[in-house]
Protein backbone atom coordinates (compact mmCIF):
# COMPACT_ATOMS: atom_id res chain seq x y z
CA UNK A 1 0.00 0.00 0.00
CA UNK A 2 1.55 3.44 -1.18
CA UNK A 3 0.84 6.04 0.44
CA UNK A 4 0.25 9.12 -1.75
CA UNK A 5 2.06 12.67 -0.70
CA UNK A 6 0.88 15.59 -1.39
CA UNK A 7 3.78 17.85 -2.95
CA UNK A 8 3.41 20.75 -0.74
CA UNK A 9 2.74 18.75 1.98
CA UNK A 10 5.64 20.31 4.81
CA UNK A 11 4.96 20.16 8.07
CA UNK A 12 8.24 22.03 9.04
CA UNK A 13 6.72 25.75 7.86
CA UNK A 14 3.32 25.71 7.32
CA UNK A 15 3.95 29.21 5.18
CA UNK A 16 6.36 27.71 3.07
CA UNK A 17 4.20 26.88 -0.26
CA UNK A 18 6.80 24.65 -2.78
CA UNK A 19 4.40 24.86 -5.55
CA UNK A 20 5.04 28.74 -5.24
CA UNK A 21 8.76 28.70 -4.77
CA UNK A 22 8.91 25.92 -7.94
CA UNK A 23 6.82 28.75 -9.37
CA UNK A 24 10.03 30.71 -9.34
CA UNK A 25 12.29 28.30 -11.40
CA UNK A 26 11.87 28.29 -15.09
CA UNK A 27 14.30 25.11 -15.58
CA UNK A 28 12.25 23.06 -13.24
CA UNK A 29 9.47 23.18 -15.97
CA UNK A 30 11.70 21.15 -18.19
CA UNK A 31 11.10 17.64 -19.32
CA UNK A 32 14.39 15.17 -19.81
CA UNK A 33 13.76 12.75 -22.19
CA UNK A 34 10.08 13.11 -22.25
CA UNK A 35 9.89 12.54 -18.38
CA UNK A 36 9.52 16.13 -15.56
CA UNK A 37 12.96 17.05 -14.43
CA UNK A 38 13.52 16.05 -10.93
CA UNK A 39 16.43 17.71 -10.31
CA UNK A 40 18.26 16.02 -7.07
CA UNK A 41 22.09 17.17 -7.91
CA UNK A 42 21.68 20.50 -6.11
CA UNK A 43 25.06 19.41 -4.34
CA UNK A 44 27.08 19.76 -7.16
CA UNK A 45 25.30 23.24 -9.11
CA UNK A 46 21.62 24.95 -7.58
CA UNK A 47 19.07 26.34 -9.94
CA UNK A 48 18.29 30.55 -9.80
CA UNK A 49 15.18 31.97 -9.71
CA UNK A 50 13.45 34.01 -12.18
CA UNK A 51 14.63 37.28 -9.96
CA UNK A 52 18.16 36.30 -9.91
CA UNK A 53 17.95 35.96 -13.85
CA UNK A 54 16.39 39.34 -14.42
CA UNK A 55 18.81 40.80 -12.09
CA UNK A 56 21.47 39.83 -14.75
CA UNK A 57 19.52 41.07 -17.42
CA UNK A 58 18.88 44.33 -16.01
CA UNK A 59 22.88 45.13 -15.18
CA UNK A 60 23.61 43.83 -18.57
CA UNK A 61 20.97 45.31 -20.59
CA UNK A 62 21.06 49.00 -18.38
CA UNK A 63 23.77 49.14 -15.74
CA UNK A 64 27.00 47.49 -17.15
CA UNK A 65 30.20 49.13 -17.17
CA UNK A 66 34.10 48.59 -15.47
CA UNK A 67 33.84 49.07 -11.70
CA UNK A 68 35.94 51.65 -9.46
CA UNK A 69 37.25 53.46 -12.46
CA UNK A 70 35.94 56.02 -14.80
CA UNK A 71 33.50 59.14 -13.45
CA UNK A 72 31.01 58.82 -15.56
CA UNK A 73 27.05 57.76 -15.14
CA UNK A 74 27.17 54.01 -15.49
CA UNK A 75 30.29 53.34 -14.32
CA UNK A 76 29.28 55.11 -11.25
CA UNK A 77 26.04 52.76 -11.39
CA UNK A 78 28.15 49.59 -11.90
CA UNK A 79 30.26 50.30 -9.21
CA UNK A 80 27.19 51.42 -6.57
CA UNK A 81 25.73 47.97 -7.45
CA UNK A 82 28.52 45.71 -7.35
CA UNK A 83 29.66 46.94 -3.98
CA UNK A 84 25.89 46.79 -2.60
CA UNK A 85 25.87 43.06 -3.30
CA UNK A 86 28.76 42.92 -1.40
CA UNK A 87 26.80 44.00 1.32
CA UNK A 88 24.11 41.31 0.50
CA UNK A 89 26.32 39.01 0.79
CA UNK A 90 28.22 40.34 3.84
CA UNK A 91 24.82 40.84 5.73
CA UNK A 92 23.94 37.04 4.82
CA UNK A 93 26.85 36.06 6.48
CA UNK A 94 26.32 38.69 9.55
CA UNK A 95 29.44 39.83 8.56
CA UNK A 96 30.80 42.77 11.01
CA UNK A 97 31.97 44.74 8.13
CA UNK A 98 31.22 44.54 4.27
CA UNK A 99 35.38 44.73 3.58
CA UNK A 100 35.46 41.90 5.10
CA UNK A 101 33.89 40.02 1.94
CA UNK A 102 35.83 39.57 -0.65
CA UNK A 103 34.31 38.57 -4.08
CA UNK A 104 35.85 35.16 -5.66
CA UNK A 105 35.38 33.24 -8.57
CA UNK A 106 33.91 30.72 -6.43
CA UNK A 107 35.09 28.50 -3.41
CA UNK A 108 38.30 26.94 -4.67
CA UNK A 109 39.40 30.34 -5.53
CA UNK A 110 38.41 31.21 -2.10
CA UNK A 111 40.75 28.81 -0.71
CA UNK A 112 43.79 29.23 -2.82
CA UNK A 113 43.45 33.12 -2.03
CA UNK A 114 43.39 32.28 1.60
CA UNK A 115 46.63 29.61 0.74
CA UNK A 116 48.67 32.18 -0.92
CA UNK A 117 47.73 35.16 0.85
CA UNK A 118 47.82 33.72 4.12
CA UNK A 119 49.68 30.31 4.09
CA UNK A 120 52.72 31.37 1.87
CA UNK A 121 53.03 34.07 4.85
CA UNK A 122 52.49 32.39 7.88
CA UNK A 123 53.33 28.74 7.32
CA UNK A 124 56.44 27.60 6.97
CA UNK A 125 58.92 24.18 6.94
CA UNK A 126 57.62 22.31 10.13
CA UNK A 127 54.47 23.55 10.41
CA UNK A 128 51.35 21.36 10.49
CA UNK A 129 47.95 21.90 8.81
CA UNK A 130 44.61 19.92 10.24
CA UNK A 131 42.01 19.23 7.54
CA UNK A 132 39.60 16.73 8.04
CA UNK A 133 39.00 13.32 5.92
CA UNK A 134 35.54 14.87 4.34
CA UNK A 135 37.19 17.82 2.84
CA UNK A 136 36.78 18.12 -0.71
CA UNK A 137 39.99 18.48 -3.37
CA UNK A 138 39.76 22.09 -3.08
CA UNK A 139 40.68 22.24 0.46
CA UNK A 140 43.41 19.53 0.54
CA UNK A 141 44.87 20.44 -2.84
CA UNK A 142 46.06 23.58 -2.54
CA UNK A 143 47.17 22.97 1.35
CA UNK A 144 49.60 19.93 0.24
CA UNK A 145 50.80 21.93 -2.52
CA UNK A 146 52.06 25.23 0.45
CA UNK A 147 53.12 21.94 2.09
CA UNK A 148 55.20 20.59 -0.38
CA UNK A 149 56.33 24.22 -1.12
CA UNK A 150 57.25 24.85 2.53
CA UNK A 151 57.62 21.64 3.95
CA UNK A 152 54.57 21.74 6.11
CA UNK A 153 52.68 18.92 7.22
CA UNK A 154 49.33 17.85 6.79
CA UNK A 155 47.41 16.06 9.84
CA UNK A 156 44.00 14.57 9.23
CA UNK A 157 40.91 14.26 11.52
CA UNK A 158 39.53 10.83 11.01
CA UNK A 159 35.97 10.00 10.43
CA UNK A 160 33.58 7.51 11.71
CA UNK A 161 31.17 5.24 10.26
CA UNK A 162 28.65 7.57 10.29
CA UNK A 163 30.58 10.11 8.52
CA UNK A 164 31.12 12.01 11.75
CA UNK A 165 34.10 13.90 12.54
CA UNK A 166 36.40 11.94 15.17
CA UNK A 167 36.39 15.52 17.69
CA UNK A 168 38.75 13.84 20.54
CA UNK A 169 40.86 12.73 17.66
CA UNK A 170 40.66 16.39 15.91
CA UNK A 171 41.81 17.67 19.31
CA UNK A 172 44.65 15.46 19.74
CA UNK A 173 46.13 16.40 16.54
CA UNK A 174 46.72 19.95 17.96
CA UNK A 175 50.60 20.32 19.18
CA UNK A 176 53.63 23.22 19.40
CA UNK A 177 53.76 22.60 15.51
CA UNK A 178 49.70 23.36 14.46
CA UNK A 179 49.30 26.54 12.27
CA UNK A 180 46.10 26.01 10.70
CA UNK A 181 42.49 24.36 10.22
CA UNK A 182 40.63 23.77 7.22
CA UNK A 183 37.07 22.01 7.81
CA UNK A 184 34.24 21.98 6.03
CA UNK A 185 30.48 23.22 7.37
CA UNK A 186 28.74 20.52 5.59
CA UNK A 187 30.25 17.81 3.69
CA UNK A 188 29.04 17.32 0.10
CA UNK A 189 29.56 13.48 -0.74
CA UNK A 190 28.30 12.21 2.72
CA UNK A 191 25.75 15.76 4.07
CA UNK A 192 27.18 15.31 7.77
CA UNK A 193 27.34 18.58 9.54
CA UNK A 194 29.99 18.96 11.21
CA UNK A 195 30.43 20.89 15.01
CA UNK A 196 32.56 23.88 13.38
CA UNK A 197 31.60 26.14 16.16
CA UNK A 198 33.34 24.27 18.96
CA UNK A 199 36.51 23.01 16.69
CA UNK A 200 37.08 26.31 15.91
CA UNK A 201 36.47 27.43 19.41
CA UNK A 202 39.46 24.70 19.96
CA UNK A 203 41.52 26.08 17.94
CA UNK A 204 41.64 29.40 19.22
CA UNK A 205 42.57 28.97 22.50
CA UNK A 206 45.63 27.57 20.64
CA UNK A 207 46.01 30.10 18.71
CA UNK A 208 45.28 28.21 15.77
CA UNK A 209 43.17 30.43 12.62
CA UNK A 210 40.43 28.45 11.13
CA UNK A 211 39.05 28.45 7.57
CA UNK A 212 35.58 27.35 6.64
CA UNK A 213 34.53 25.22 3.23
CA UNK A 214 30.96 26.89 3.67
CA UNK A 215 30.03 26.09 -0.13
CA UNK A 216 27.85 23.29 1.42
CA UNK A 217 26.20 25.05 4.11
CA UNK A 218 25.33 28.15 2.50
CA UNK A 219 22.46 26.43 0.58
CA UNK A 220 20.98 24.81 3.40
CA UNK A 221 21.95 26.81 7.02
CA UNK A 222 21.33 30.55 8.84
CA UNK A 223 24.69 31.46 8.71
CA UNK A 224 26.84 33.68 11.42
CA UNK A 225 30.54 34.27 10.80
CA UNK A 226 30.56 36.38 14.15
CA UNK A 227 28.79 33.48 15.69
CA UNK A 228 30.82 31.50 14.47
CA UNK A 229 34.19 33.05 15.07
CA UNK A 230 35.86 31.32 11.97
CA UNK A 231 38.72 33.47 10.80
CA UNK A 232 37.63 32.13 6.82
CA UNK A 233 34.42 31.02 5.34
CA UNK A 234 34.13 30.47 1.85
CA UNK A 235 30.88 29.91 -0.21
CA UNK A 236 30.03 29.71 -4.22
CA UNK A 237 27.75 31.72 -5.75
CA UNK A 238 26.07 28.51 -8.34
CA UNK A 239 25.23 26.75 -5.20
CA UNK A 240 23.08 29.31 -3.40
CA UNK A 241 20.68 29.80 -6.84
CA UNK A 242 23.35 32.06 -7.91
CA UNK A 243 25.54 32.06 -10.92
CA UNK A 244 28.79 30.18 -11.89
CA UNK A 245 32.03 32.34 -11.78
CA UNK A 246 31.41 34.37 -8.92
CA UNK A 247 31.91 33.31 -5.02
CA UNK A 248 32.94 34.81 -1.75
CA UNK A 249 35.48 34.63 1.20
CA UNK A 250 34.53 36.24 4.42
CA UNK A 251 37.71 36.80 6.58
CA UNK A 252 38.30 38.69 9.61
CA UNK A 253 38.69 42.27 8.84
CA UNK A 254 42.20 41.88 10.95
CA UNK A 255 43.55 38.73 9.42
CA UNK A 256 43.16 39.77 5.95
CA UNK A 257 45.02 43.18 6.78
CA UNK A 258 48.34 41.00 7.78
CA UNK A 259 47.67 38.75 4.69
CA UNK A 260 49.92 39.62 0.98
CA UNK A 261 48.21 40.07 -2.23
CA UNK A 262 47.40 36.33 -4.10
CA UNK A 263 46.61 37.90 -7.71
CA UNK A 264 48.69 41.44 -8.68
CA UNK A 265 47.16 43.60 -11.26
CA UNK A 266 44.76 46.36 -11.58
CA UNK A 267 42.30 47.56 -8.56
CA UNK A 268 44.40 45.94 -6.11
CA UNK A 269 47.09 48.96 -6.14
CA UNK A 270 46.84 52.33 -4.65
CA UNK A 271 49.77 53.55 -6.55
CA UNK A 272 52.88 52.00 -9.10
CA UNK A 273 55.66 52.53 -10.19
CA UNK A 274 58.01 50.35 -11.37
CA UNK A 275 60.41 50.87 -7.66
CA UNK A 276 57.43 50.54 -5.43
CA UNK A 277 53.94 49.48 -5.61
CA UNK A 278 51.65 50.51 -2.56
CA UNK A 279 48.60 47.63 -2.23
CA UNK A 280 44.96 48.58 -2.04
CA UNK A 281 43.04 48.12 1.48
CA UNK A 282 41.15 45.76 1.70
CA UNK A 283 38.91 43.87 0.13
CA UNK A 284 40.49 45.35 -2.98
CA UNK A 285 43.72 44.24 -2.22
CA UNK A 286 42.46 41.11 -3.52
CA UNK A 287 40.47 41.48 -6.40
CA UNK A 288 42.68 42.28 -8.85
CA UNK A 289 41.41 42.80 -12.43
CA UNK A 290 37.67 43.43 -13.12
CA UNK A 291 35.79 40.97 -11.67
CA UNK A 292 33.04 39.19 -12.09
CA UNK A 293 30.56 42.24 -11.80
CA UNK A 294 27.75 40.56 -13.39
CA UNK A 295 27.85 37.55 -11.42
CA UNK A 296 28.36 39.18 -7.97
CA UNK A 297 25.49 41.28 -8.35
CA UNK A 298 23.51 38.25 -9.25
CA UNK A 299 25.36 36.51 -6.00
CA UNK A 300 23.52 39.19 -4.22
CA UNK A 301 20.26 38.78 -6.16
CA UNK A 302 20.70 35.31 -5.00
CA UNK A 303 21.25 35.95 -1.33
CA UNK A 304 18.25 38.18 -1.24
CA UNK A 305 16.36 35.48 -2.37
CA UNK A 306 16.83 33.02 -0.07
CA UNK A 307 16.84 35.31 3.00
CA UNK A 308 13.14 36.43 1.78
CA UNK A 309 11.88 32.90 1.84
CA UNK A 310 14.24 32.67 4.93
CA UNK A 311 16.85 29.90 5.82
CA UNK A 312 15.15 28.86 8.56
CA UNK A 313 11.95 27.91 6.55
CA UNK A 314 14.38 26.43 3.97
CA UNK A 315 16.04 24.24 6.66
CA UNK A 316 12.73 23.01 7.64
CA UNK A 317 11.61 21.95 4.73
CA UNK A 318 14.64 20.29 3.45
CA UNK A 319 14.59 18.41 6.21
CA UNK A 320 11.60 17.07 5.68
CA UNK A 321 12.42 15.98 2.47
CA UNK A 322 15.98 14.71 3.76
CA UNK A 323 13.71 12.37 6.64
CA UNK A 324 11.55 10.91 3.67
CA UNK A 325 14.52 10.27 1.64
CA UNK A 326 16.08 8.06 4.15
CA UNK A 327 12.92 6.53 5.76
CA UNK A 328 12.29 5.66 2.64
CA UNK A 329 15.92 4.63 1.15
CA UNK A 330 16.18 2.32 4.29
CA UNK A 331 13.35 -0.11 3.85
CA UNK A 332 14.16 -0.80 0.54
CA UNK A 333 16.19 -4.02 0.21
CA UNK A 334 19.71 -3.38 -1.56
CA UNK A 335 20.52 0.07 -0.64
CA UNK A 336 22.50 1.37 1.99
CA UNK A 337 22.74 4.37 2.18
CA UNK A 338 26.40 6.44 3.01
CA UNK A 339 26.53 9.02 5.73
CA UNK A 340 24.06 8.65 9.07
CA UNK A 341 25.42 11.13 10.67
CA UNK A 342 23.27 12.35 12.93
CA UNK A 343 23.46 15.93 12.52
CA UNK A 344 23.00 16.19 8.32
CA UNK A 345 21.95 18.30 5.28
CA UNK A 346 19.97 17.42 2.70
CA UNK A 347 22.20 15.12 1.16
CA UNK A 348 21.73 11.24 0.64
CA UNK A 349 24.74 9.53 -0.82
CA UNK A 350 23.79 5.91 -1.55
CA UNK A 351 24.71 2.40 -2.78
CA UNK A 352 22.38 -0.27 -4.59
CA UNK A 353 24.02 -3.81 -4.06
CA UNK A 354 25.20 -5.44 -7.48
CA UNK A 355 25.16 -1.72 -9.26
CA UNK A 356 27.68 0.40 -10.18
CA UNK A 357 26.74 4.08 -9.48
CA UNK A 358 27.48 5.27 -13.24
CA UNK A 359 24.88 2.87 -14.37
CA UNK A 360 22.61 3.54 -11.69
CA UNK A 361 23.18 7.34 -13.13
CA UNK A 362 22.32 6.52 -16.41
CA UNK A 363 18.89 4.41 -15.77
CA UNK A 364 17.61 7.14 -13.46
CA UNK A 365 18.06 9.89 -16.11
CA UNK A 366 15.93 7.56 -17.90
CA UNK A 367 12.96 8.57 -15.79
CA UNK A 368 14.49 12.15 -15.82
CA UNK A 369 15.80 12.27 -12.43
CA UNK A 370 19.24 13.98 -12.22
CA UNK A 371 21.66 12.47 -9.58
CA UNK A 372 25.27 12.59 -9.21
CA UNK A 373 27.31 9.80 -9.33
CA UNK A 374 30.88 9.38 -8.50
CA UNK A 375 33.37 10.12 -5.92
CA UNK A 376 32.26 13.40 -5.66
CA UNK A 377 35.48 15.40 -5.48
CA UNK A 378 36.27 13.79 -2.43
CA UNK A 379 37.79 10.56 -3.03
CA UNK A 380 39.51 10.19 0.53
CA UNK A 381 35.89 9.71 1.90
CA UNK A 382 34.81 6.57 -0.54
CA UNK A 383 38.32 5.06 0.53
CA UNK A 384 37.23 5.41 3.89
CA UNK A 385 33.92 4.26 3.12
CA UNK A 386 35.28 1.40 0.68
CA UNK A 387 33.53 2.39 -2.31
CA UNK A 388 34.59 3.74 -5.59
CA UNK A 389 32.09 6.12 -5.55
CA UNK A 390 28.36 6.80 -5.04
CA UNK A 391 24.92 7.82 -6.25
CA UNK A 392 23.93 11.21 -4.85
CA UNK A 393 20.93 12.71 -4.81
CA UNK A 394 21.11 16.43 -3.13
CA UNK A 395 17.85 18.26 -2.38
CA UNK A 396 17.27 21.98 -2.61
CA UNK A 397 14.01 23.83 -1.22
CA UNK A 398 12.35 23.88 -4.40
CA UNK A 399 12.27 19.75 -4.72
CA UNK A 400 9.37 18.06 -3.35
CA UNK A 401 8.35 14.91 -1.16
CA UNK A 402 6.50 13.64 -4.24
CA UNK A 403 10.42 14.17 -6.13
CA UNK A 404 11.80 11.73 -3.27
CA UNK A 405 8.81 9.30 -4.04
CA UNK A 406 10.00 9.81 -8.24
CA UNK A 407 13.68 8.72 -6.96
CA UNK A 408 12.42 5.90 -4.65
CA UNK A 409 10.23 4.68 -8.18
CA UNK A 410 13.55 5.11 -10.59
CA UNK A 411 15.87 3.36 -7.71
CA UNK A 412 13.12 0.05 -8.01
CA UNK A 413 13.26 0.05 -11.47
CA UNK A 414 17.08 0.18 -11.36
CA UNK A 415 17.01 -2.68 -9.40
CA UNK A 416 14.41 -4.12 -11.79
CA UNK A 417 17.03 -3.85 -14.59
CA UNK A 418 19.73 -5.60 -12.68
CA UNK A 419 17.93 -8.35 -11.55
CA UNK B 1 11.53 -0.15 -16.71
CA UNK B 2 13.85 1.17 -19.37
CA UNK B 3 13.76 1.71 -22.76
CA UNK B 4 14.33 -1.61 -24.74
CA UNK B 5 16.25 0.20 -27.28
CA UNK B 6 18.26 1.76 -24.42
CA UNK B 7 21.87 0.46 -23.35
CA UNK B 8 21.48 -2.00 -20.89
CA UNK B 9 19.79 -5.06 -22.79
CA UNK B 10 20.13 -8.30 -22.44
CA UNK B 11 22.95 -9.04 -23.84
CA UNK B 12 24.72 -5.88 -21.91
CA UNK B 13 23.32 -7.20 -18.85
CA UNK B 14 23.81 -11.16 -19.13
CA UNK B 15 27.34 -10.38 -19.47
CA UNK B 16 27.41 -8.16 -16.45
CA UNK B 17 26.05 -10.95 -14.11
CA UNK B 18 28.18 -14.21 -15.60
CA UNK B 19 31.28 -12.14 -16.93
CA UNK B 20 33.29 -14.82 -19.36
CA UNK B 21 37.08 -15.50 -19.32
CA UNK B 22 37.18 -13.83 -15.56
CA UNK B 23 40.07 -13.81 -13.64
CA UNK B 24 43.71 -13.60 -14.73
CA UNK B 25 46.14 -15.69 -16.60
CA UNK B 26 48.77 -17.64 -14.36
CA UNK B 27 51.56 -17.46 -17.35
CA UNK B 28 50.00 -14.59 -19.50
CA UNK B 29 52.73 -13.29 -21.78
CA UNK B 30 51.16 -9.66 -22.21
CA UNK B 31 49.41 -7.91 -19.32
CA UNK B 32 48.39 -4.45 -18.89
CA UNK B 33 46.09 -2.67 -16.40
CA UNK B 34 43.49 0.04 -16.81
CA UNK B 35 41.78 3.02 -15.33
CA UNK B 36 39.30 5.19 -15.36
CA UNK B 37 39.82 7.43 -12.68
CA UNK B 38 36.83 9.52 -12.92
CA UNK B 39 34.73 7.06 -12.57
CA UNK B 40 36.91 4.49 -10.91
CA UNK B 41 36.36 1.77 -13.22
CA UNK B 42 39.46 -0.56 -12.62
CA UNK B 43 40.62 -3.70 -14.92
CA UNK B 44 43.23 -5.97 -15.57
CA UNK B 45 44.31 -7.85 -18.46
CA UNK B 46 46.42 -10.64 -19.00
CA UNK B 47 46.45 -12.85 -22.07
CA UNK B 48 48.53 -15.39 -23.42
CA UNK B 49 49.89 -14.52 -27.17
CA UNK B 50 52.45 -17.10 -28.58
CA UNK B 51 53.06 -16.51 -32.22
CA UNK B 52 51.09 -13.30 -32.30
CA UNK B 53 47.97 -15.40 -31.73
CA UNK B 54 45.21 -14.74 -28.48
CA UNK B 55 45.52 -18.31 -27.02
CA UNK B 56 43.75 -17.04 -23.94
CA UNK B 57 42.73 -14.36 -22.47
CA UNK B 58 40.95 -13.00 -18.67
CA UNK B 59 40.37 -9.88 -16.75
CA UNK B 60 38.61 -8.62 -13.41
CA UNK B 61 38.46 -5.42 -11.95
CA UNK B 62 35.81 -2.94 -10.50
CA UNK B 63 33.91 -1.45 -13.04
CA UNK B 64 30.02 -0.33 -14.16
CA UNK B 65 28.08 -2.89 -15.98
CA UNK B 66 28.99 -1.33 -19.23
CA UNK B 67 32.56 -1.72 -18.44
CA UNK B 68 32.35 -4.71 -17.52
CA UNK B 69 30.02 -6.49 -20.11
CA UNK B 70 32.58 -4.62 -22.93
CA UNK B 71 35.43 -6.40 -21.36
CA UNK B 72 33.79 -9.74 -21.67
CA UNK B 73 32.29 -9.79 -24.71
CA UNK B 74 35.52 -8.61 -25.81
CA UNK B 75 37.53 -11.22 -24.56
CA UNK B 76 35.18 -13.87 -25.96
CA UNK B 77 35.30 -11.92 -29.23
CA UNK B 78 39.19 -11.84 -29.76
CA UNK B 79 39.57 -15.45 -27.92
CA UNK B 80 41.48 -17.24 -30.93
CA UNK B 81 42.54 -13.89 -33.00
CA UNK B 82 45.32 -13.25 -34.09
CA UNK B 83 46.70 -9.72 -33.31
CA UNK B 84 45.78 -7.87 -36.40
CA UNK B 85 42.14 -9.16 -36.43
CA UNK B 86 41.90 -7.75 -32.79
CA UNK B 87 43.25 -4.50 -33.27
CA UNK B 88 41.28 -4.24 -36.08
CA UNK B 89 38.58 -4.62 -33.89
CA UNK B 90 39.53 -2.45 -31.49
CA UNK B 91 39.71 0.53 -34.43
CA UNK B 92 36.05 -0.25 -34.86
CA UNK B 93 34.82 -0.90 -31.56
CA UNK B 94 36.62 2.65 -30.44
CA UNK B 95 34.95 3.96 -34.01
CA UNK B 96 31.19 3.11 -32.66
CA UNK B 97 31.36 4.08 -29.61
CA UNK B 98 32.78 7.81 -30.32
CA UNK B 99 30.01 7.75 -33.40
CA UNK B 100 32.51 7.77 -36.53
CA UNK B 101 31.39 4.01 -37.73
CA UNK B 102 28.33 4.29 -39.33
CA UNK B 103 26.88 0.41 -38.66
CA UNK B 104 24.57 0.04 -41.31
CA UNK B 105 26.59 1.83 -44.43
CA UNK B 106 30.20 1.14 -43.14
CA UNK B 107 31.73 -2.48 -43.36
CA UNK B 108 32.77 -3.81 -40.08
CA UNK B 109 33.69 -6.98 -37.86
CA UNK B 110 32.00 -5.82 -34.45
CA UNK B 111 29.20 -8.68 -35.06
CA UNK B 112 26.99 -8.84 -31.30
CA UNK B 113 29.80 -5.95 -30.00
CA UNK B 114 26.97 -4.00 -31.62
CA UNK B 115 25.32 -3.61 -28.82
CA UNK B 116 27.58 -0.85 -27.54
CA UNK B 117 26.66 1.14 -30.46
CA UNK B 118 23.82 3.15 -28.01
CA UNK B 119 26.96 4.48 -26.18
CA UNK B 120 27.51 7.02 -28.64
CA UNK B 121 24.11 8.84 -27.78
CA UNK B 122 25.80 8.84 -23.82
CA UNK B 123 29.08 11.03 -23.84
CA UNK B 124 29.85 10.17 -20.63
CA UNK B 125 29.40 6.45 -20.78
CA UNK B 126 31.45 5.95 -23.85
CA UNK B 127 34.92 5.93 -21.80
CA UNK B 128 33.52 2.77 -20.10
CA UNK B 129 32.66 0.82 -22.92
CA UNK B 130 36.12 1.39 -24.62
CA UNK B 131 38.16 1.51 -21.75
CA UNK B 132 38.64 -2.71 -21.99
CA UNK B 133 39.49 -2.38 -25.56
CA UNK B 134 42.40 0.72 -24.68
CA UNK B 135 43.87 -2.05 -22.30
CA UNK B 136 43.91 -4.74 -24.68
CA UNK B 137 45.45 -1.81 -26.51
CA UNK B 138 47.78 -1.23 -24.20
CA UNK B 139 48.62 -5.10 -23.93
CA UNK B 140 49.89 -5.30 -27.19
CA UNK B 141 52.03 -2.84 -26.94
CA UNK B 142 53.73 -4.07 -23.65
CA UNK B 143 52.23 -0.39 -21.78
CA UNK B 144 52.17 -1.59 -18.54
CA UNK B 145 48.49 1.08 -17.27
CA UNK B 146 46.49 2.65 -19.29
CA UNK B 147 43.28 5.14 -18.98
CA UNK B 148 41.16 6.97 -21.11
CA UNK B 149 42.02 10.57 -20.00
CA UNK B 150 44.39 13.11 -21.07
CA UNK B 151 45.87 12.62 -24.34
CA UNK B 152 44.60 8.69 -24.65
CA UNK B 153 41.31 10.28 -24.28
CA UNK B 154 39.06 9.10 -27.38
CA UNK B 155 36.61 12.00 -26.35
CA UNK B 156 39.43 14.35 -27.13
CA UNK B 157 39.19 12.79 -31.27
CA UNK B 158 36.43 14.54 -32.77
CA UNK B 159 33.39 12.87 -33.35
CA UNK B 160 31.93 12.49 -36.78
CA UNK B 161 33.03 13.88 -39.55
CA UNK B 162 32.43 17.49 -38.71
Amino acid sequence: MKTVVPARQTRGDPSFDVERVRADFPILKLKVGGKPLVYLDNAASSQMPQAVLDRIVRYRTTQHSNIHRAVHTLSEIATREYEEARGKVARFLNAREEREVIFTSGTTDAINLVMHGYGRKFIGKDDEIILTTLEHHSNIVPWQMLAEEKGAKIRVVPVNDAGELDIDAYEKLFNEHTRFVGVMHVSNALGTINPIKAMIAFAHARGVPVLVDGAQAAPHLKLDVQDLDCDFYAFSGHKVCGPTGVGALYGKAAVLERMQPFKGGGDMILSVTFEKTVYNTIPFKFEAGTPPIAGAIGLGAAVDYLSALGMDAIAAHELELLNHATEALNRMPGVRIIGTAEKKAAVVSFAIEGVHPHDVGTLLNQDGIAVRTGHHCAQPVMKRFGVPATSRASFAFYNTLAEVDALVTGIRNVQKVFT
Amino acid sequence: MADPKALYQEVILDHNRKPRNWGSLAHASHRAEGHNPLCGDHLKLTLDMPNDRIDAIAFEGESCAICKASASMMTAAVKGKTRDDAETLIQEFRDMATGKLDLVREAHHLGRLAVFAGVRDLPTRVKCAILPWHTLHAAFNAVASTTTEAEDDPMHAPIGDA
